[in-house]
């Protein structure tokens, strides 16, 4: 029932934003963020690390076609629910700093783009899945598009086509699948894991799925959209989608072809993991080339999910296990990073790294916070980056070594790319344009506190979120096997 | 069978209702009638009945249609205030042909007899020829009206002249007969009258649903109509053709689907290519809309050509969603072009003409964005479904490669529907706030709540029929 409420309280919460007015519509939507970070908090905190789906609800939905509006909570959903519960209230909050026009529609589409991811990383029937893999995409595309950057309309565009185009694939897989469980057809998840494919099957339904979530991580080439979407985006509508939204294919992948089409994946899984590997080495030289922050950060993203997607792909515990953890860690450090990232541009006017340098000196508290999400985005021991990617190289690495070697690069070039933006903004001499760059104010530290708190605590004691998705994951790898 | 009677009866008293010194009691009084009619055919609902010396069948799959098409009527009825504005129109007679297509729209749902099909095939045919014209004084009205009549007339001919090859094939109209005929056709060594009857039937059923090869006349009439009568052209005879195509199908050639199976795979495919790639290259938003028709034809289809068990649930989803949707889409653009000409402008039925327009008036935004996301089949709207169930009927039968297509022309088709989305939303436009008639903004927002309920809770309607 808790996940019940999980889905439907920002879908109401959206509702009542967006029939308020100014001010009060954006205390609204905080608040309830805050309250379904609560609520998300309670599950993290009372959920049994075993491979059973907890907090359930299941109705009948569409009665003759046997599908149900089944949802649940399990070991591969728990860090995705948490992630979501706690990033919304911070984009929220994140976004107070901006006057958006029509305030009181702004949030509620952030808030609807909630219930929509939270629908997505706990359905238990295929077709729930998909509709909210699709509705995500909504209130995504009007905040991007409504309060994007000056080349919006064109880029939004692209991506909204894009992405739904690789997702009418899976549609028909998911198609496909149902009507080859027993009759009468069922559509819940589980039930396809049973299924006894054959091989040419497997192998059009591994693509098929493979395509949807490709675009939607995005692996290389499937990343055309990304970079110039995550720059014409507004910064909350970055957050979310770089934050949350490019999880839902890493999950989807985790969720469906690992243990849907095992052989297509023994057949075709190398395949997606050399194209992923591709992605880390491509995404982080062209990040290393990067001369707007906002982009470098773009292609940063795009490197790190491929290798979450490579790890998956090892078939491995530790791959799986590490993409999980990463994807949460990624989540924390991204949303950090464009915080940032629009903070300077707010002060500096620019966002352009040769135009920027010296801000270190007058801003001590952003400085800090900076440089400990920026430390956890390279994986330095201790910060929450090192967990997932320690264990993703691994998957990595058991899967097969060459790829482990070129997917290894990624611990190099990340710091070069990285470090090399936070010396170029922060370092250096003061350019005309931060001569005199204020620190942090009340508000803007305590977006970057709870971030910087999550960095930490993952990085220390990374069991208390490895212990959950454990018994999940090795379930989960039976179907594989 | 109260439907027809009644609704015959009303037609008449709607014309003696024109001689009335007040014309503000039409409408009413339309609306009235339409809902009684719709009423009254519940009367047979759960039960199977023969009406007419066993001409026509009432069951619960009639019924459902029958409601869909009463429906779409009441809804562009409901639409239509401005005609008492306008001093050249005639209401009277506009609703009272209007009533009267309808009766030739339930009985081609229900038919049992060909001759009733060919009945109500003309009755709604020529209704529809009137109505195109209707707007006299204006070119493109006549022009879209004599191109009607005059392939409709044709088409219709073929019709007729397959019934007559059928009727010489099997000696009988009733289409149980038929199909019993049908069934021993294989030992036959002369099928050819039988194919060439069935095939001729299609030919011109395939024309009034505008399936492609016969969709040429669609652009140019939807075009030239009157706004309010295309909504009910696209909704109405669509919905009624379906159903009467699926009559055909399921009853008189069940037994030989192998042969128009293919036939009509074949015209599924045209349809969904020809339709979709072409409104992508439309400038104006009412041919959009007509193209965008063609493609719906096209999904309504692909149920037919995978004919089995989920085929009847899946069209009636389908026709329902996606007649909320196009009234809903033509009300709002009545409204526009309405304003338009209010403040001096020239009517402008492009997408410009929605530049704009969701910044003054948001409801009027929102329905059409609802109204296009369910046309486009984006989830949580009610097209979702219709497509979903479609797309079903498809996979049941085992054909993957037809719905492969669809999906790829339904991708094809966001980009179209969207077009007007981002006029609405994104680019700058002239247009102040529309004021809108309470009963008018009523059903506008009715329609659009209707969409996403069935988008959210499909359930609530599959399994009834």
């Amino acid at each position: 029932m808790l996940t019940l409420l999980l889905i439907l309280f920002p879908a109401l919460a959206a509702t009542v934003t967006l029939l308020l007015k100014g001010d009060t519509a954006k205390r609204v939507a905080i608040t309830a963020a805050m309250l379904e970070l609560v609520l998300a908090a309670w599950i993290f905190g009372r959920f049994t690390p075993d491979a059973q789906s907890q907090f359930g609800f299941d109705y009948p939905w569409i009665g003759a076609l046997g599908i149900r509006f089944s949802g649940g909570i399990d070991g591969i959903s728990i860090l995705l629910v948490l992630l979501t519960g706690l990033l919304v209230p911070l984009i929220c909050l994140s976004a107070f700093r901006q006057n958006y026009s029509r305030p009181n529609s702004f949030y509620a589409l952030i808030l609807f783009m909630q219930a929509a991811l939270m629908g997505v990383f706990t359905a238990r029937d295929a077709f729930l899945f998909y509709l909210f893999f699709e509705a995500a995409l909504i209130p995504i595309y009007f905040l991007a598009a409504i309060w994007g950057g000056a080349n919006r309309v064109p880029v939004t565009f692209k991506f909204f086509i894009y992405t739904i185009f690789g997702s009418l694939f899976m549609l028909v897989a998911l198609v496909y699948l149902y009507y080859q469980t027993p009759v009468p057809h069922s559509s819940a998840i589980t039930d396809f894991y049973n299924l006894n494919l054959t091989p040419s099957a497997q192998g059009w339904v591994f693509w098929a799925f493979f395509i949807a979530f490709a675009i939607k991580m995005p692996v290389f080439p499937f990343h055309t959209w990304q970079p110039d979407t995550y720059v014409e985006s507004p910064t909350p509508a970055t957050m979310l989608l770089a934050g949350i939204m490019l999880k839902m294919g890493v999950y989807g992948v985790i969720r469906f072809i690992l243990p849907i089409v095992p052989e297509g994946v023994d057949t075709w899984g190398m395949t997606a993991a050399i194209l992923s590997v591709i992605g880390i080495v491509y995404g982080s030289i062209i990040a290393i080339r990067q001369r707007d922050m906002k982009r470098l950060i773009a292609y940063s993203s795009f490197a790190h999910v491929g290798l979450m997607s490579a790890g998956v792909f090892s078939q491995t515990a530790y791959g799986v296990q590490g993409a999980l953890i990463q994807m949460l860690a990624h989540g924390i450090n991204v949303v950090g990073l464009f915080f940032v990232a629009e903070l300077i541009f707010d002060r500096a006017k620019t966002r352009q790294l040769d135009q920027l340098g010296g801000i270190t000196r007058t801003t001590p508290k952003l400085t800090a916070l900076f440089m400990i999400i920026m430390l956890g985005s390279v994986a330095l021991p201790l910060t929450n980056g090192f967990v997932g990617e320690f264990l993703l190289l691994k998957g990595v690495f058991d899967y097969n070594n060459y790829l482990g070697a070129f997917a290894g690069l990624t611990i190099i070039l990340g710091a070069v790319y990285m470090l090399r933006m936070f010396q170029k903004t922060m370092f250096g001499q003061p350019s005309a344009n931060t001569q005199s760059f204020a620190d942090l104010t009340g508000s803007e530290a305590w977006v970057l506190i709870p971030l910087v708190i999550f960095v930490f605590w993952m990085g220390l004691y990374p069991a208390s979120f490895l212990k959950l998705t454990e018994p999940a994951v090795t379930n989960l790898l039976q179907y594989v096997k | 069978m109260l439907p027809i009677i009644l609704l015959s009866v009303f037609g008449i008293a709607l014309l003696f209702l024109g001689f009335a010194k007040s014309k503000a009691i039409l409408l009413p009084a339309t609306l009235l009638f339409i809902v009684v009619a719709g009423v009254s055919s519940f009367a047979d609902w759960g039960k199977t009945y023969m009406y007419f010396n066993e001409m026509l069948l009432s069951n619960n799959l009639s019924i459902a249609f029958t409601t869909i098409v009463l429906l779409s009527a009441f809804m562009v009825v409901s639409l239509s205030s401005s005609f008492l504005e306008d001093e050249a129109a005639q209401p009277a007679e506009y609703y009272a042909i209007m009533l009267f297509s309808l009766v030739g729209a339930i009985m081609m749902i229900g038919f049992e007899n060909l001759i009733m099909l060919f009945v109500g095939v003309e009755i709604l045919s020529v209704a529809m020829y009137v109505l195109t014209g209707s707007d006299k004084r204006n070119l493109r009205s006549n022009e879209a009206a004599l191109k009607y009549f005059l392939m409709g007339a044709f088409a219709t001919g073929i019709m007729l002249f397959g019934m007559a090859l059928l009727y010489g094939a099997t000696g009988s109209f009733v289409i149980s007969d038929i199909r019993a005929y049908a069934s021993s056709a294989q030992t036959l060594t002369s099928p050819l009258l039988l194919f060439m009857g069935m095939l001729m039937v299609l030919i011109g059923m395939l024309f009034k649903v505008s399936a492609a090869p016969f969709h040429f006349w669609t652009p140019d009439v939807y075009e030239g109509a009157p706004t309010l009568f295309t909504a009910f052209m696209s909704t109405v005879v669509k919905t009624a053709g379906f159903a009467a195509l699926f009559r055909l199908l399921s009853v008189s050639f069940s037994g030989i689907y192998p042969f128009w199976g293919m036939i009509l795979t074949v015209i599924t495919v045209i349809t969904l290519l020809v339709a979709n790639l072409t409104a992508v290259y439309q400038g104006s938003f009412k041919r959009m809309m007509a193209y965008s028709s063609i493609s719906h034809a096209g999904y309504l289809l692909i149920a037919l050509t995978a004919i089995g068990q989920q085929s009847k649930g899946a069209l009636v989803f389908y026709s329902l969603a996606y007649s909320v949707a196009t009234i809903a889409a033509f009300g709002v653009l009545l409204l526009v072009n309405r304003h338009q000409s209010g403040e001096g402008r020239t009517t402008d039925e492009s997408y410009d003409a929605f530049n704009g327009l969701a910044r003054q008036n948001p409801l009027l935004g929102f329905v059409m964005a609802v109204s296009m996301l369910s046309l486009a089949g984006i989830p949580l709207t009610a097209g979702f479904w219709g497509k979903f169930m479609v797309f079903t009927t498809a996979a049941d039968k085992g054909i993957i490669w037809l719905l492969v297509v669809a999906v790829l022309m339904s991708a094809v088709g966001i980009y179209y529907y969207f077009r007007v989305i981002i006029a609405m939303y994104l680019r700058d436009g002239q247009t102040s706030a529309i004021r809108v008639a309470p009963f008018y903004k009523y059903m506008l927002i009715a329609a659009t709540i209707l969409t996403i309920v069935l988008g959210v809770v499909p359930g609530i309607i599959q399994g009834l029929v």
